[in-house]
């Protein structure tokens, strides 16, 4: 098959996601637009040689309806020959939209593709397409659905990690994080986006608190706390499909899950003879990519499944790969991936995540494959394998091999 | 026209008075009759031009209507889900004719036709199809009284409200208020109505039918507000409106942790709800219809009726009383012993409107069934439940003594001392002496066979045993235990007066343990068993309450405490001899009990620890005990030991006679060790079940894990024979 190789990759800052975030006045259409526009720009193309846009958005409603990456495609100066495709898998949406472009590489469909993915969670805030069958009563009873917040907290309870052991990978997460914007690591892929006058009105990820401290976290109340023994009761849901636990414990609060906030990214991924074409040079080539289905209600765990699955496909094992990175959607379900893989502290998330930085929905996917290139790069390190949990019980994954 | 049921006088101003009055019933409901005149008179009323509205009302004291025949609901013919779609479909059709006068929805909404005005005079309680009859009206007028009920109470039998309530209510009232009310299946009054826009005008109950006519009369054109331009649902709906998502997400979960996932009818409530509330009405009632009609085919509904109802209510008016005995008149009851059970006694005597003489050793002990329902009463005051003049009278009627003399014109008497033989025969030889020579001596034991303490009575036909449950007011089960020489009339006196303190009664076979403490013990000590083999006591405590007990297993034994387990144990070993079956829990007993004093509860802790702030955890020590097996089982595997003991147990009963028909053991199972619900019972279950799974299964679960799980014979020749304990309905 053919090899599909990544050839750029770059991502916006990521903006608080509320109504005084620096991106909140930048339309979900600029916002994608800005950064697949800079896909053409850092690589001198023209706007045609790109065949088709993958773009991730999980509340694909209001302004990110209507296929998304096709407007922004548009807005962005390609070629009206460029087709685009939204697609929504939760939070692994953006790495999906990766593997899709690699995939039609691969297929033979298309020479040079963009995978990537927008979220403005500002300005369409989380839940906005109403959830669909999550609310339905017949699905529900029938899988004992729970908020992931109730998820984590399970997965907390169940594997015994205490509010201490998920606040101090939180601290370290800020610590991380504080040091890689420190020593300019981000700085290859970073895109700072303009406003209407072409002003920069962001070029960092804004959310960071690198001073945070077990103390700071310690003051505040579990978040899910509430919801799961009072109104409505999710615990006593979660227990009826894991009856092995007696009591929840709550752990997660805001400081150890993943921030809310605006960004977009892109990854252009091509075939050999598209590089030598164009004058690209690949930096990075997809060694395998792998989806996974997992136990809806405990919902978070899929990551480990995924990345067995794309280790497998790659004929790899765990210690073959150097570099991981998993979205930190909340702390026990990184400690639970190490705890399952065997992977140490020092190996994964090395430049901090989406508790220090934010988990822009659509768009996280092919930011962490971003970072983890650059990564690889900057340590003179071989192979990564990034991974998300993603919401309904699944996992993505997708291990990646520099190309020297 | 002339119907059967209701009769229609139609006044100077051309509004029909349509007043319900079903012949020789005492209460309203839809039945056969009236489901036959209601759709004649819809069309009466579309056709007659005479008929410019109508008013409907009730000419029933007892109320306006209750509800649908459940027995008639019970007894479909249906061959297919189509057939019996029809059948459902047929309430929700009339109702709707009547509210758009026949017209289509369209033609409504564009004001191009309308319906003819119908209001409701509500004259007394609505319940279920009642209810919905008036939610279908364009206009409700309901009596001012504050104890009237109005409610959908269909869910408590394992329906939902078939005639257009799941849909009505929530586009009156919205889907938070409208949920509840369903869900829950909590009657309100009127005032609470009026407030959630159930009912428009609450008025005097003279003035009912008045007002109502008045509103038909400036309101000749009607149509209900759904089928007007621009309505809008109260408080959203729909799956993109940001107020109604977090409704649907809350009230599934809110709706799972209560029932468990158990009732099929919570689940086809909320779906009506949900999807209902997304469709156009004409659509989202034959929605609802489906949703009836699936619900109405299936086991649950079937085996919640006939239990919770059919036979809850025989059983409750005295099916098991004797026939030709006049009915007593039961002023004065003696009750001996004001400890927790006499005092309990005492309490549902006197809340039965009887007075009560409540009998201890000395006036201080016979004090403490005074201050036993001074604090219930005290609390209802509190609570606005009671006023605190019938609080006055309901003391009143409780008098404590140390005198036997006192007890000498009772009209019976209810002894609740100290479970040990020779007392008990102290008491009613003193009690026998000063009584009338006909009046009824019972009384009440979870253990002593009623047999030999009448042995100690001067008058044994009048001599019976009366099981009840602790907390007494609470407990909503009494086991009455005719001893082998107790008379019909002992027998009839017992449940008269049930009758009056108005629980529901079982009459069993005096063998020891009687019905219910027969089964619950060996449920007790599955669970406990399991701890001793290293089950994770988690899972057994959640797999019991997720099979829809009311409380974990070894959270009883913790409530009844281990002590006494571990004293019926060796009192029965004693008595048993060689014979002594052991029960696999000896060990571990006697490791709690005498070794590490986890004795129970009372004791300070048993399987659980409890804190000061009334919360428990599972007792950490447990696992150092009994450390987990590296092989859990399954869920499934243990809710299927969990409950096929209880079943076993059940059939056993029933295979000796302990309790004579089907009927008594289920009722005895739900409202006695709160056997869960949605099954009907034990028995129900293994019809639903089918009693040749049951053996096969018994016979499995019993090559597994011992033979106290082997049927017994008469049910293996039950299967055999592919018959069922309940004739198919």
């Amino acid at each position: 098959m053919t090899e599909a190789y990544i050839y750029d990759a770059v991502r916006s800052p990521r903006g608080k996601g509320r109504s005084d975030g620096s991106l909140h006045e930048i339309t979900a259409l600029d916002l994608a637009s800005q950064v697949l526009a800079s896909v053409n720009d850092r690589n001198e193309l023209d706007g045609h040689e790109v065949e088709d846009i993958a773009y991730g958005c999980v509340s694909p409603v209001g302004e990110q309806g209507a296929v998304i990456s096709r407007m922004a495609a548009l807005k962005a100066g390609y070629a009206d020959t460029t087709s685009a495709i939204q697609v929504n898998r939760f939070c692994g949406s953006g790495l999906e939209a990766v593997n899709i472009a690699a995939g039609k590489v691969k297929s033979g469909e298309a020479d040079l593709a963009v995978g990537g993915g927008v979220e403005s969670m500002s300005r369409i805030p989380m839940g906005s397409d109403g959830l669909g069958g999550m609310a339905d009563p017949t699905l529900v009873f029938q899988e004992y659905f729970v908020p992931q917040g109730i998820s984590a907290d399970l997965i907390a309870t169940k594997y015994g990690y205490s509010r201490d052991d998920v606040d101090a990978y939180a601290v370290e997460s800020q610590k991380r994080a504080g040091k890689s914007w420190e020593e300019k690591r981000f700085e290859k892929s970073i895109l700072p986006i303009k406003d209407v006058i072409g002003e920069t009105v962001l070029d960092h990820d804004e959310l960071m608190r690198p001073e945070t401290d077990m103390q700071s976290l310690g003051s505040l109340n579990p978040a899910f706390q509430m919801m799961g023994e009072q109104m409505p009761g999710f615990n006593d849901v979660a227990i009826l499909k894991h009856p092995d636990v007696e009591k929840m414990n709550h752990v997660h609060h805001a400081g150890n899950s993943s921030g809310i906030v605006d960004g977009a990214a892109a990854v252009l991924i091509g075939n050999e003879e598209a590089g030598t074409k164009y004058g690209l040079k690949p930096r990075a080539r997809i060694v395998s990519m792998a989806s996974i289905g997992s136990e809806p209600t405990i919902m978070l765990t899929g990551p480990e499944f995924a990345a067995q699955k794309a280790l497998k496909r790659a004929g790899m094992e765990a210690s073959d790969i150097d570099v991981w990175e998993l979205n930190e959607a909340f702390a026990a379900v990184v400690l639970r991936f190490m705890e399952a893989m065997n992977v140490d502290h020092s190996d994964i998330n090395v430049n901090g995540g989406a508790i220090a930085m934010g988990h822009p929905l659509g768009a996280t996917g092919a930011m962490i494959l971003g970072t983890v290139l650059d990564e690889l790069e900057r340590s003179n390190k071989q192979t990564a394998l990034s991974t998300l949990c993603i919401g309904g019980g699944m996992g993505i994954a997708t291990i990646i091999e520099r190309v020297n | 026209m002339t119907y059967e049921t209701l009769t229609v006088d139609i006044d100077s101003d051309g509004i029909a008075l349509v007043t319900i009055d079903l012949p020789g019933q005492s209460m309203n409901v839809w039945n056969e009759g009236l489901m036959a005149d209601f759709p004649k008179f819809v069309d009466e009323l579309i056709a007659n031009d005479d008929i410019k509205g109508a008013v409907i009302t009730s000419g029933k004291k007892s109320g306006f209507l209750a509800g649908a025949d459940l027995n008639m609901l019970g007894s479909s013919k249906a061959e297919t889900m189509k057939e019996a779609f029809e059948q459902a479909w047929g309430l929700n059709a009339i109702l709707r004719k009547m509210e758009t006068g026949g017209n289509s929805a369209k033609d409504l909404l564009k004001g191009k036709a309308h319906a003819k005005p119908v209001a409701c005079a509500i004259n007394g309680l609505a319940l279920g199809g009642g209810l919905e009859l008036a939610l279908a009206c364009h206009y409700r007028v309901c009596a001012d009284h504050p104890k009237l009920q109005l409610g959908l109470p269909e869910v408590q039998v394992g329906l939902l409200p078939g005639g257009g309530g799941t849909q009505r209510l929530p586009r009156l009232a919205g889907l938070q208020a409208a949920g509840m009310a369903i869900m829950m299946g909590q009657p309100m009054n009127p005032q609470a109505a009026l407030a959630q826009k159930i009912v428009d005008e609450v008025a005097p109950a003279e003035d009912v039918v008045a007002k109502a006519k008045e509103w038909v009369k400036a309101n000749p054109k009607a149509s209900a507000p759904w089928d007007k331009k621009g309505w809008k649902f109260p408080g959203g709906a729909g799956s993109m409106d940001p107020r109604a998502v977090p409704l649907y997400l809350g009230s599934s979960a809110m709706a799972l942790k209560q029932s468990k996932g158990n009732y099929e009818a919570v689940k086809a409530i909320l779906s009506c709800l949900y999807e209902g509330s997304m469709l156009p009405i004409d659509t989202a009632l034959k929605v609802e219809s489906k949703y009836f009609t699936k619900l109405l085919s299936g086991p649950q509904a079937k085996n919640m009726i006939r239990t919770l109802f059919v036979n809850k209510q025989a059983a409750d008016k005295g099916a098991m009383r004797p026939e030709g005995v006049p009915p007593t008149e039961l002023k004065t009851v003696g009750v001996l012993g004001a400890g927790l059970m006499g005092s309990g006694i005492t309490h549902v005597t006197a809340k039965g409107g009887m007075n009560v003489i409540v009998l201890d050793r000395n006036m201080e002990e016979a004090q403490k069934a005074i201050d036993y329902s001074q604090k219930i009463v005290d609390k209802g005051v509190k609570r606005g439940k009671m006023t605190q003049e019938k609080a006055d009278a309901f003391m009143a009627r409780i008098t404590p003594t140390d005198n036997y003399d006192d007890l000498k014109n009772v009209d019976l008497i209810i002894e609740a001392v100290f479970e040990r033989p020779d007392v008990k025969a102290d008491v009613i030889k003193k009690t026998e002496a000063v009584i009338g020579k006909d009046v009824v001596f019972a009384s009440n034991t979870s253990t002593l066979p009623i047999t030999g303490l009448a042995k100690n009575s001067e008058r044994p036909d009048q001599f019976i045993g009366m099981h009840f449950f602790s907390p007494v007011e609470k407990m909503p089960l009494l086991e009455i235990i005719p001893g082998a020489e107790t008379g019909d009339k002992a027998l009839a006196v017992a449940l008269d007066y049930n009758a009056k303190i108005r629980k529901t009664p079982i009459v069993v076979k005096d063998v020891r343990g009687f019905y219910t403490n027969r089964v619950f013990p060996p449920y007790a000590n599955e669970a406990t068993m399991m701890v001793a083999e290293g089950v994770n006591p988690a899972l057994i405590e959640n797999a019991a309450i997720s099979m829809g007990m009311p409380i974990g297993p070894l959270a009883i034994v913790d409530e009844t405490t281990l002590q006494l387990g571990y004293d019926i144990m060796t009192s029965t070993k004693e008595e048993m001899g060689d014979a002594y079956v052991p029960s696999g829990t000896e060990d571990l007993m006697e490791l709690m009990v005498k070794k590490i004093d986890r004795r129970g509860r009372r004791f300070g802790g048993g399987f659980y620890e409890y804190a000061d702030d009334g919360s428990k955890k599972l007792w950490p020590g447990l696992k150092e005990h009994f450390p987990l097996a590296e092989d859990q089982p399954t869920v499934e595997e243990v809710k299927q030991r969990l409950m096929y003991i209880q079943l076993i147990a059940t059939a056993q009963c029933f295979d000796e006679g302990v309790v004579s028909d089907p009927q008594s053991a289920d009722l005895g199972a739900i409202f006695g060790w709160g056997f869960a619900p949605w099954t009907g019972g034990p028995m129900s279950h293994i019809d639903t079940i089918g009693v040749d799974n049951f053996v096969r299964t018994a016979d499995m679960l019993a090559q597994k894990y011992g033979e106290r799980f082997k049927p017994p014979m008469s049910f293996r020749e039950k299967a055999d024979a592919g018959e069922s304990f309940y004739k198919a309905a």
